[in-house]
C-alpha cells in the first residue's frame, strides 16, 4: 500500500510530461537547434523551483513521512564518467527524442514503438552492468 | 479548469510542477531519478548472473518501477481526457523547415509516425534511431549515475559539480548527434 503513492506521483509527472510536450521527439530537436525557448524554459524553470526546494529542505531540516531526516547523497566526485556516460546518453536522448521518464510516458500516450526503444534501454543498461570494471569512472 | 488543463502548459508551470514531483519524492525518502527504473528491471529479468552491479534488492526499488507505471497511465490520462483531437505539437516554423529538408514533414504528432510508427522498427533507420537510440540511452545514463531527472534536476537543484559536468555531456552528445548524425540518420 506504501507504493500507491508513487503511482500517483508517476501519473502526475507523466501528465506534466505529456502537455508540456516534453516528450516530443520535434521538441528535443528544437531545443538542440536552438530555435526555442521551450524546452530551456522547462528545465530552467525545474532547477530554479527545485534549487529553492533543496535550500528551504537543509535550512528547516525538514523530515520525511517516516520521521527521518532528508538527506541527499551528494555524487561521487571525478569527471570522466559524468563526461563519457553523459555524451552517450546525449546521443541517444537526441536520436530517440526521448530520456529515460518521457520514454515511459510516450507509450502511454500509444506510441508503442517505444516498448522496444525500452527494450533496448535496458539492454544498454545490461551491457554497462557487464563493462562497468573496464569503464573508467 | 479542465479548458486550461487541455492547453499545451507554458513552460514555467510544467518546470514548477516537475520540481514539486522531485520535492514529493525526497518527502517521501526517496530521490527523482527515472533511469535507476532500468537497472531493477534488469534485476528482475535475472542479470546479476552476469554482474554483481545487478546484485541489487529490487524490491528496495520497485517504488522506482511503480512510479514509471504512473507515468505510463498518466500519458495515457493526459491524451485521453486533457487533449482536443485537433491538437498540433506547437514547435517553430523554423524547426518545421529544417526537418522538412531531411525528407521529415511535420505530421502534429509528438514523435513522428514516419520515423516511430511500429512498422519503422524493422527499417535499418527504425533499428539505428529506436534500437541503438535506446541502447546508447540505457548505457549512457548508468555510466553517467543518471539522465535529466536525475543529473539535470535533482543534481543542479543540489548544486552538485559531478552532476554539471553530466548535463554538459548531454548537451556535447544531444549537439553532435542532431547536427552531424541524424542529418544521415533521417535520409536512410
Amino acid at each position: 500500500m506504501k507504493l500507491i503513492k508513487y503511482l500517483v506521483y508517476g501519473v502526475v509527472f507523466g501528465i506534466i510530461m505529456t502537455k508540456s510536450e516534453a516528450i516530443s521527439w520535434y521538441r528535443i530537436q528544437e531545443m538542440f537547434l536552438f530555435q526555442s525557448f521551450h524546452m530551456y524554459g522547462i528545465i530552467m524553470t525545474a532547477i530554479a523551483f527545485g534549487t529553492l526546494f533543496v535550500f528551504l529542505i537543509k535550512k528547516t531540516k525538514m523530515k520525511d513521512l517516516d520521521g527521518n531526516p532528508i538527506e541527499i547523497m551528494p555524487k561521487q566526485m571525478g569527471y570522466k564518467r559524468y563526461l563519457f556516460g553523459g555524451i552517450i546518453f546525449g546521443i541517444g536522448w537526441s536520436m530517440t527524442g526521448a530520456c529515460p521518464g518521457p520514454l515511459y510516458v510516450l507509450i502511454g500516450n500509444g506510441y508503442l514503438s517505444f516498448i522496444f526503444v525500452i527494450l533496448c534501454a535496458i539492454f544498454g543498461t545490461f551491457l554497462y552492468g557487464v563493462l562497468r570494471d573496464k569503464l573508467p569512472h | 479548469m479542465i479548458e486550461f488543463l487541455s492547453q499545451p502548459w507554458p513552460f514555467y508551470f510544467s518546470g514548477f510542477l516537475i520540481a514539486v514531483v522531485m520535492f514529493l519524492l525526497l518527502w517521501s525518502g526517496k530521490k527523482f531519478g527515472i533511469s535507476s527504473s532500468l537497472r531493477s528491471l534488469c534485476t528482475i529479468l535475472g542479470a546479476k548472473k552476469y554482474s554483481s552491479f545487478f546484485d541489487i534488492n529490487w524490491r528496495d526499488e520497485a517504488w522506482n518501477i511503480v512510479f514509471s507505471i504512473g507515468a505510463i497511465l498518466g500519458g495515457f490520462i493526459a491524451t485521453r481526457f486533457f487533449t482536443d483531437s485537433e491538437y498540433v505539437v506547437g514547435i517553430s516554423k523554423e524547426t518545421i523547415e529544417y526537418l522538412a529538408q531531411y525528407g521529415i514533414n511535420f505530421d502534429g504528432y509528438l514523435a513522428p509516425m514516419q520515423i516511430f510508427s511500429l512498422d519503422q522498427i524493422l527499417t535499418a533507420r527504425g533499428i539505428i534511431i529506436m534500437g541503438l537510440g535506446g541502447v546508447l540511452i540505457g548505457f549512457g545514463t548508468r555510466w553517467a549515475g543518471g539522465c535529466t531527472s536525475g543529473h539535470a534536476i535533482s543534481g543542479l537543484s543540489d548544486l552538485q559539480l559531478p552532476s554539471l559536468i553530466a548535463v554538459i555531456g548531454f548537451f556535447i552528445g544531444g549537439l553532435l548527434s542532431t547536427y552531424f548524425l541524424l542529418p544521415h540518420l533521417l535520409t536512410l
